[in-house]
């Protein structure tokens, strides 16, 4: 499988680990759509369904994000796992056109760590409220909290509400 | 007698020209949830209905968002294990052991025999007991009240059960990294006999009370009709797939815990609907039954825990005199288990579908990263292909034949 696309991607590949048992492939960031539909559409690797999309933040690397793909097979019980590096300023594809499932799961990565996907047809908020202002699973996010938990101090008391600071 | 006078003729709107259309047209949004009785929890969706028809459905999920995987980029691996009972509530001993053998295929550990069997037994508990709240609930939702007091009778038996074993009813915590929380109580192999010798009869109770229902056939078949290519490419799993015609089953295709030496069918539909659903979960319980009866019958005796200081906890009466234990036991509960550099993704066939986690290690006490895969939030998502279209009721039925937890949507 994965020889398959090392031939069919000779750039495109970066990295292939694994470990108990589980293959974790590095793909290049403007690859990913390419890939991603190759794995679906070939007969070898038919995987038909995506299973989970993962956002990772890290602190002090080369790289900002990594956005994990886990794609199962129906056909052919098999697993791989793709990975995508990007830094703060980049974005990321969106695979929902060839996984329509991927729509909830990147809009949870998206909301939880704050990567962005190029070409989401509805990427809001999914689980936080829509006026938080953090992505609460990144690394530098402040598990201690402000004072309120979702209004940052100085900001305006919602409409019908006291500001609480100025009494 | 006097006649009262007329009263005044009610001013109505005028019969609009037959060219108009005159019930199609105005569109109106409507709130459901997050507190609604058919909504299973805090579900909240906006509707847009034309009449009584659907025309589009927005879910919004996160009322019971407790952020779970960030708790647990802070905990030890066993810390984490009461989190899980909050999951899918329904079914606390199956996540519990969906996430310990997450865990343990990070640090490359089987347990024993005994222990397996029993974990075995625990996620088909869960499995029936999961299957007979869905199936209650979700006749009550469709107006068949009876249902509903057949299936939580049954229930408060498992919940018993449970209750023997793990001396809770709802929030188990049963399992530990390499073995279980403790091992079965004297005369509970004889509970669980004495249910799984009951329960079928009860269950063709329920059968004869709504398979054959022309009701219930009217409010079920055809609604929320999905196709397999499309429930795969949703990433649609567990009974919600298998009404599609795809004998896709976790404990088949990927078997842990010994699964692979079980004698089950999985069980399949073919219209994709709610009455398939509903079919494909009925017979579930019933190859439950047929697991737990070849559990018991193979339960061997041995160690609940894998022998390994650095992993299990020692024996109590061994920590009290000897001085190599008490150290071992303080080391583990002060510095939890290391795990090593990897990832790891591990899936079990939950009752509502595949239950995966996602573990990165580098190296700490506690995960980098924890996520879960649970099956009701990518399952959710299809509540619009089957929805749009149909009438405002037959969204009750959606909702229900896909068996949606709060718990595990928002984590």
């Amino acid at each position: 499988m994965i020889d398959r696309l090392r031939e069919r991607f000779p750039g495109a590949l970066l990295d292939v680990t694994e470990f108990r048992g589980e293959i974790t492939a590095v793909v290049s960031r403007d690859g990913i759509l390419e890939i991603a539909r190759y794995l679906r559409d070939d007969p070898e690797t038919a995987f038909d369904m995506l299973t989970v999309v993962t956002g990772l933040h890290y602190l002090n690397r080369d790289y900002d994000y990594e956005v994990l793909y886990h794609l199962y097979s129906t056909a052919k019980n098999h697993r791989l796992r793709l990975t995508v590096r990007l830094k703060e300023t980049e974005t990321v594809d969106s695979v929902t056109s060839i996984w329509s499932g991927a729509n909830w799961p990147e809009r949870e990565v998206y909301d939880l760590v704050g990567v962005r996907f190029k070409g989401h047809p509805d990427l809001r908020r999914i689980i936080m409220p829509e006026d938080y202002p953090y992505h609460p699973l990144r690394k530098d996010f402040d598990v201690e909290g402000v004072p309120s938990d979702t209004r940052t101090p100085g900001r305006a008391a919602s409409p019908g509400f006291r500001d609480m600071e100025s009494v | 007698m006097e006649h009262l006078p007329a009263p005044p003729a009610p001013s109505m709107r005028p019969v609009p020209p037959d060219t108009e259309d005159a019930l199609h047209g105005d569109t109106m949004v409507i709130n459901m949830g997050p507190s609604h009785p058919s909504t299973h929890g805090v579900l909240r969706l906006v509707l847009r209905l034309d009449g009584e028809v659907v025309t589009s459905v927005q879910p919004h999920v996160g009322y019971l968002h407790r952020g779970m995987e960030k708790i647990a980029e802070g905990m030890t691996y066993n810390q984490f294990v009461p989190y899980t009972d909050r999951l899918d509530y329904l079914a606390p001993l199956s996540n519990n052991v969906g996430y310990i053998l997450a865990v343990e295929k990070l640090l490359g550990i089987t347990v024993p025999p005994r222990a397996q069997v029993i974990r075995v037994m625990c996620c088909e508990i869960a499995r029936i007991s999961a299957h007979l709240l869905w199936l209650g609930t979700g006749a009550l939702d469709l107006g068949a009240a009876t249902v509903f007091f057949h299936t939580f009778r049954e229930r408060e038996t498992l919940y018993n059960i449970i209750e023997a074993l793990t001396g809770t009813r709802l929030t188990t915590s049963y399992t530990r990294v390499g073995g279980l929380m403790r091992d079965l109580p004297s005369g509970w192999t004889d509970q669980v006999r004495a249910f799984i010798d009951a329960f079928p009869a009860a269950l063709d109770e329920v059968d004869s009370l709504l398979t054959r229902n022309r009701i219930w056939m009217r409010r079920t078949q055809g609604v929320g009709r999905i196709g397999s290519a499309d429930a795969i490419a949703l990433g649609l799993t567990g009974p919600n797939l298998r009404g599609t015609g795809v004998a896709h089953d976790v404990r088949r295709t990927e078997p842990y815990s010994g699964y692979e030496s079980y004698e089950f069918d999985v069980p399949v539909g073919r219209e994709g609907d709610a009455y398939d659903r509903y079919l494909v979960r009925l017979e579930e319980m019933r190859q439950s039954v047929r697991i737990l009866d070849q559990a018991l019958r193979r339960l061997p005796d041995g160690p609940i825990s894998v022998d390994d200081p650095k992993i299990t906890l020692p024996k109590k009466e061994r920590v009290l005199t000897s001085m190599e234990e008490l150290i071992e036991q303080f080391m583990l509960v002060t510095e939890g288990i290391k795990g090593p550099l990897g990832q790891v993704y591990h899936a079990i066939e939950a009752p509502k579908g595949e239950l995966g986690f996602y573990l990165k290690s580098e190296g700490d006490k506690s995960p980098y990263r924890l996520q879960i895969r649970s099956p009701s939030f990518i399952s959710l998502q299809a509540i619009e292909k089957m929805a749009v279209g149909a009438l405002l009721s037959d969204l009750i039925a959606v909702i229900a034949s896909l068996d949606p937890v709060m718990g595990e949507v928002d984590r």
